[in-house]
């Protein structure tokens, strides 16, 4: 055992030069993810979903949930770029693992799928809570939905929802046909929190309760401010999904058909495979990461960029953007990117036209404000990474030279003025020698 | 050498008196040594007159230099860091580039155009002698050159308060005049070496133009008056204080025509000196148009323009022969002069063409203006009124000389001494009114003392000599040495009169070397102590220095990123600018009120509404002062309620009372709750609690206050401590990021 566990430590010493290449800002796509499970037979109970992963080149490393050696990092490199919770009744992680080590992982930039379900514990909540999720408080709680619910089973907590985002980036191109089927806990979005959103919503006819008891309050969590599934993409672009449904992801409910109550369309197969595998794609960034060059701008007609501009100075900006395709940079196509010439406000808000290569470009006038000015581009597009790009750039007012040197309107006034010292000249000399 | 020329070919007609007279116990004794030489009496008093000048000369450089014993070469206070910082800059760049620098690491995000808001006379002389030592080939950094200029300056003064005292006295009121300006306190406070400002080199060129503009008055001279202009010109390009002279020439001026003293040398002298004075001044980008167009300068124009009625009227006077058609002339052409000028100033006023007053110049007319309407200006202490205890500190015996001075002056009225009056009772009152302004005063009271010192001196020295000598002799020459020798034979009758005047003459010196020892002990205490460094007496009456805000200015040059920002109370801008090198969002150049009172308002306001207002001026660190651990009392609490009343004054949401309990600033535990989570409040005292200051007192203990402090348990949410010098006197906080998920 103990020469086991070193010959591992060797390997993956050896490995750790090798696989940190493949996580960097040149290559977002997660490679290693550590899965962490109440109980080995969810990896065959959720079989599909892994396995789409390991088609998709995942190293998928499966651990139990209180494995005592668990660990995130070592010798201060992280060992896996995304992490994979499926143990909502976990109330203490084993080895080195807790909320603050997770929190503190998608800081670093590294991605997270985080699954609950009903009777989720202190801990998980506590994860989801840090990225802006609200369980509800109540641990027997569940989704129920007497409208919208799956006919297949009949019973009124497996939701058959298909409020999805409207949003290619996250979901795919290919628009999801069949209502994704999910059976689990509610959670609702922290209101000050506007990094995260709702992927899947429940219906306004759903809310939250206990399905065995009578219900004796009016719901606490009702309508369509149910989240059922929640994405949250950090300031650093690091990507969460929070799920309310451990199920989602099962075999089961991936292979289940499905007909929504009161509507006539009967599926074959649910949407939940399409969307989980979706989902997973934005999340572990295979689709939606940008990324963005320096910002250039010089004055026109040359190539240089200046210290300082002066004020009416004309420039021209630039910026190249690409997109993460998967494999390798593809030029990002916008016709929505902007950028400010700011200072305090934006005094220049241009849109920026394309070449279709990934080169955004524009040319303004600097304004007859002189201060030290920032070029900024903050792109903030449903799906896509963050751009927050800033260049500080001084503008000074003329030379004391620079301004003209002679006013039309003013030739008046100089004609006086030599008419006067001339006039001066000759009165001095004939007042002089006259006589 | 104008000068020089005068003094012996002037100097003649009284230099005899004046050897004779003033330094005879002196001269009496020494004659026997000079014998030998075969010195005439004239060359003795020239080379008495010219040795006592070298001494003075010499003595008033040296006097300044404690500071640079007590301490090192290094530049004092505040302005002087903005001055020292832009003299680098000029001998660095050359003059197009100071001229013309935008600099963009003060007042951030907004800049300033540096060339066109400073006054250039300070920098341009500091780096002509720098330029000027090193093609001599004395290769000195330009550091020392600004902490020498202000003792050279002083040293100049004295020479210049030589001839002035000459002028309007005598050479015996020169030399006593240039001995009390070259140690007076009131002059030294801002003139010690460091104190690199631009009051060094501005009371030089102010006493300068005085000088020659009485000259020129004197003489009638066109080339007198052009000096004058051109000293003028220098004092614009130095001082903002350049317009108490564009304001008392006139007013004296006026006032000569009005006691009827109207000559033509007051016009030749006035006209030359106001309008190549403007021109020249006009020059300055900093003064610009205000010479034409602003409220201030207003005054020195329209004399200008009633010296031409005046000149006008002499001529008519002169054409017309006839007093009745003139009187009705007269009439008719005050009354539209003043007619126009009237409706002119109005249109000027009313358009806008001619700018209103300033707050400052308000304050200083009304002195409780600036309380009621500029909490920016009355925050500063040198703007204070001054309190009775600092005239004795800065004058001492120069007080009481000083009327003893103008009965002297009133005494023998001429064109000369009625300057000198009005300069001096217009700059008291100014001196009065601001602190900051005895500067202003000091060569006026030192040289209407020095009347008051030699016209005494001479009178009972005389008498000692006419008992000594025959009486009522003719060797005494001029107006007021016939008097005094009329005043001798008069008092013939009187018995003692010897002895009384041997007395009064002891208790004359006796007053003259106190004020020498009082001089050299408020220099070398009061007034050397650079300020930045500050040093304390330890328990066993061993110095202590703290020496925190190079500390803390040093380590923000080292550690944080070059084009971090500095957010901190106005007052400490320029150093962290000059030593630090590092942005700041407002400095000293109170230009930008608005500015200033965001800064206010982010130390004011609680953590997350200040975060809000530090993010959005793109803030990297935040420095406060804090004197609680030391004991030093001018630190960032102390001044809080200022940085609350400006606040509050652009943003109404700061409200005064809100940090106060029944109208009192307090920081224990009854302060009111807005004051104990304040930014300001939470960086100052963030982690104090855990200390103890003192012994037998309870932790966090504020020796500053002498209290203990309200709230010892301080978290900080969106600022992390970075910096905190060895005695808790500077603390750096820098700005967190947003939060990553939030």
């Amino acid at each position: 055992m103990m020469n086991l566990s070193r010959s591992v430590a060797l390997i993956s010493l050896f490995l750790l030069p090798l696989l940190s290449f493949s996580f960097s800002v040149d290559n977002p796509t997660d490679r290693r993810v550590l899965v962490l499970l109440d109980d080995l037979s969810l990896k065959s109970s959720h079989s599909i979903f892994f396995s789409t992963l390991k088609s998709r080149g995942f190293d998928l490393d499966f651990k139990l949930a209180d494995d005592s050696k668990l660990a995130l990092q070592r010798y201060g490199q992280y060992l896996y770029d995304g992490l994979i919770i499926f143990a909502p009744s976990t109330e203490r992680f084993g080895g080195a693992l807790d909320s603050k080590s997770i929190a503190d992982f998608v800081d670093s930039g590294r991605d997270l799928i985080l699954s609950a379900d009903t009777s989720a514990s202190d801990l998980i909540r506590g994860i989801a809570l840090e990225c802006g999720v609200d369980f509800d408080e109540d641990s027997s709680a569940m989704v129920i939905d007497h409208s919208s619910f799956s006919l297949s089973d009949g019973d009124h907590t497996l939701i058959a929802a298909d409020d999805l985002v409207k949003s290619d980036v996250i979901l795919g191109k290919t628009k999801i046909e069949a209502p994704v089927l999910f059976r689990g806990v509610a959670h609702s979005l922290n209101p000050t929190n506007n990094l995260v959103l709702k992927v899947l919503s429940a219906s306004p006819s759903a809310y939250s309760a206990n399905p065995s008891s009578k219900l004796s309050s009016p719901p606490q969590l009702t309508g369509s401010a149910i989240s059922l599934v929640s994405v949250m993409q950090a300031r650093n672009n690091a990507r969460v999904v929070i799920s309310g449904s451990l199920q989602l992801f099962s075999d089961r409910l991936f292979r289940s058909g499905v007909q929504k109550a009161g509507s006539p369309n009967k599926y074959e197969k649910s949407g939940n495979e399409q969307f989980a595998t979706e989902l997973s794609k934005w999340v572990f960034h295979e689709r939606g990461h940008l990324k963005a060059g320096s910002l250039v701008h010089h004055r026109v007609g040359e190539t240089d960029e200046p210290a300082i501009y002066r004020i009416k100075d004309d420039l021209e900006f630039s910026v190249e953007i690409l997109e993460w395709s998967g494999r390798s940079w593809e030029p990002y196509v916008a016709d929505d990117l902007q950028v400010q010439f700011y200072m305090m406000s934006p005094y220049v808000l241009k849109t920026l036209s394309t070449d279709k290569k990934g080169m955004f470009h524009t040319s303004f006038k600097v304004p007859d404000v002189y201060g030290v000015f920032q070029f900024k581009v903050e792109y903030e597009k449903l799906g896509y990474t963050t751009l927050s790009l800033s260049k500080q750039i001084p503008v000074r007012p003329y030379r004391h030279n620079e301004y003209e040197r002679f006013i039309p309107t003013a030739y008046p006034y100089y004609g006086a003025c030599f008419t006067t010292m001339a006039g001066f000249f000759v009165f001095s000399f004939v007042y002089l020698y006259h006589k | 050498m104008g000068g020089k020329q005068d003094q012996t070919a002037n100097g003649s007609s009284k230099s005899e008196s004046m050897g004779a007279k003033k330094a005879s116990p002196d001269l009496l004794n020494s004659s026997f040594s000079f014998k030998s030489l075969k010195l005439k009496t004239k060359q003795q008093e020239l080379l008495l007159r010219v040795s006592i000048l070298g001494l003075v000369y010499v003595l008033a450089f040296i006097a300044r230099l404690f500071s640079v014993l007590r301490y090192e070469s290094m530049i004092h206070e505040f302005d002087p860091y903005f001055n020292y910082r832009t003299t680098l800059f000029l001998t660095e760049k050359g003059f197009y580039e100071f001229w013309n620098w935008f600099d963009s690491e003060s007042w951030y995000p907004l800049g300033r155009i540096i060339g066109g808001t400073l006054y250039p006379g300070l920098m341009v002389t500091a780096a002509l002698i720098y330029w000027t030592l090193r093609f001599l080939r004395f290769f000195v950094h330009i550091r020392e050159v600004c902490v020498l200029t202000a003792p050279f300056f002083a040293s100049n003064t004295t020479i210049v308060a030589y001839f002035f005292g000459k002028e309007i006295w005598d050479t015996g009121a020169g030399l006593v005049a240039a001995a009390l300006i070259a140690i007076c306190p009131g002059y030294i406070s801002r003139s010690v070496a460091g104190s690199y400002d631009n009051e060094a080199v501005a009371i030089f060129a102010l006493l300068l133009t005085f000088y020659l503009f009485v000259k020129a008055v004197k003489t009638g001279s066109l080339s007198w008056a052009l000096g004058s202009a051109f000293g003028y010109f220098y004092m614009v390009s130095a001082w903002g204080g350049y317009v108490f002279i564009i304001n008392l020439v006139p007013l004296y001026v006026l006032v000569l025509l009005i006691t009827g003293r109207y000559s033509m040398r007051l016009y030749v002298a006035y006209n030359c000196m106001y309008i190549l004075g403007m021109l020249l001044a006009m020059q300055i980008r900093f003064v610009g148009f205000q010479h034409v167009q602003s409220g201030e300068h207003m005054g020195a124009m329209g004399v200008f323009l009633l010296m031409q009625v005046f000149y006008f009227l002499d001529w008519v006077k002169y054409q017309l022969n006839d007093t009745k058609l003139f009187q009705t002339f007269l009439r008719i052409t005050v009354t539209s002069a003043i007619l126009v000028g009237g409706i002119a100033l109005g249109v000027g006023t009313a358009s806008g063409y001619i700018s209103p007053w300033t707050g400052r110049f308000y304050s200083l007319l009304d002195p409780t203006y600036a309380k009621d309407h500029i909490p920016i200006i009355a925050s500063v202490s040198e703007h204070q009124p001054t309190a009775w205890s600092s005239f004795m500190f800065d004058y001492h015996i120069l007080l009481f000389l000083f009327p003893a001075g103008l009965y002297f002056c009133f005494k023998r009225l001429s064109d000369a001494t009625i300057f000198i009056v009005m300069y001096g009772l217009t700059s008291l009152y100014f001196a009065g009114v601001m602190v900051r302004l005895i500067l202003v005063a000091t060569p006026a009271v030192c040289l209407i003392s020095a009347i008051a010192v030699s016209a005494t001196v001479k009178n009972l020295t005389s008498l000692l000599r006419t008992k000594q000598k025959v009486p009522q002799t003719g060797s005494t020459k001029g107006v007021g040495s016939s008097k005094s020798s009329s005043k001798v034979t008069l008092d013939q009758s009187q018995p003692f009169q010897k002895n009384g005047a041997i007395a009064l003459l002891v208790g004359v010196f006796y007053l003259l070397s106190r004020y020498a020892i009082h001089c050299t002990w408020v220099t070398s205490e009061a007034y050397s102590s650079p300020s930045i460094v500050l040093a304390a007496r330890g328990a066993h009456g061993n110095r202590i220095i703290f020496d925190d805000y190079r500390e803390a200015y040093y380590w923000l040059r080292q550690n944080t990123p070059t084009d971090a920002k500095v957010m901190s109370w106005w007052d400490y801008g320029y150093q962290i600018t000059a030593m630090g090198n590092r942005t700041v969002i407002v400095d000293n150049n109170t230009w930008n009120n608005t500015h200033i009172a965001t800064v206010g308002r982010a130390m004011s306001s609680y953590e997350d509404e200040a975060y809000d207002i530090m993010r959005s001026l793109d803030v990297n660190y935040v420095l406060v002062v804090f004197g609680g651990v030391t004991g030093y009392s001018s630190d960032d609490i102390n001044k809080f309620l200022w940085m609350v009343r400006i606040g509050g004054g652009v943003y109404p949401v700061i409200k005064e009372p809100d940090y106060l309990v029944n109208g009192e600033f307090r920081v224990d535990k009854g302060a009111s709750p807005k004051m104990l989570n304040c930014l300001m409040y939470k960086l100052c005292y963030y982690r104090f609690g855990e200390l103890v200051t003192e012994y037998g007192k309870p932790t966090g203990y504020d020796r500053a206050r002498g209290v203990e402090i309200g709230n010892k348990d301080i978290k900080l949410e969106h600022l992390e401590e970075a910096y905190t010098t060895s005695n808790w006197i500077v603390r750096i906080y820098r700005v967190k990021p947003p939060t990553n998920r939030l």
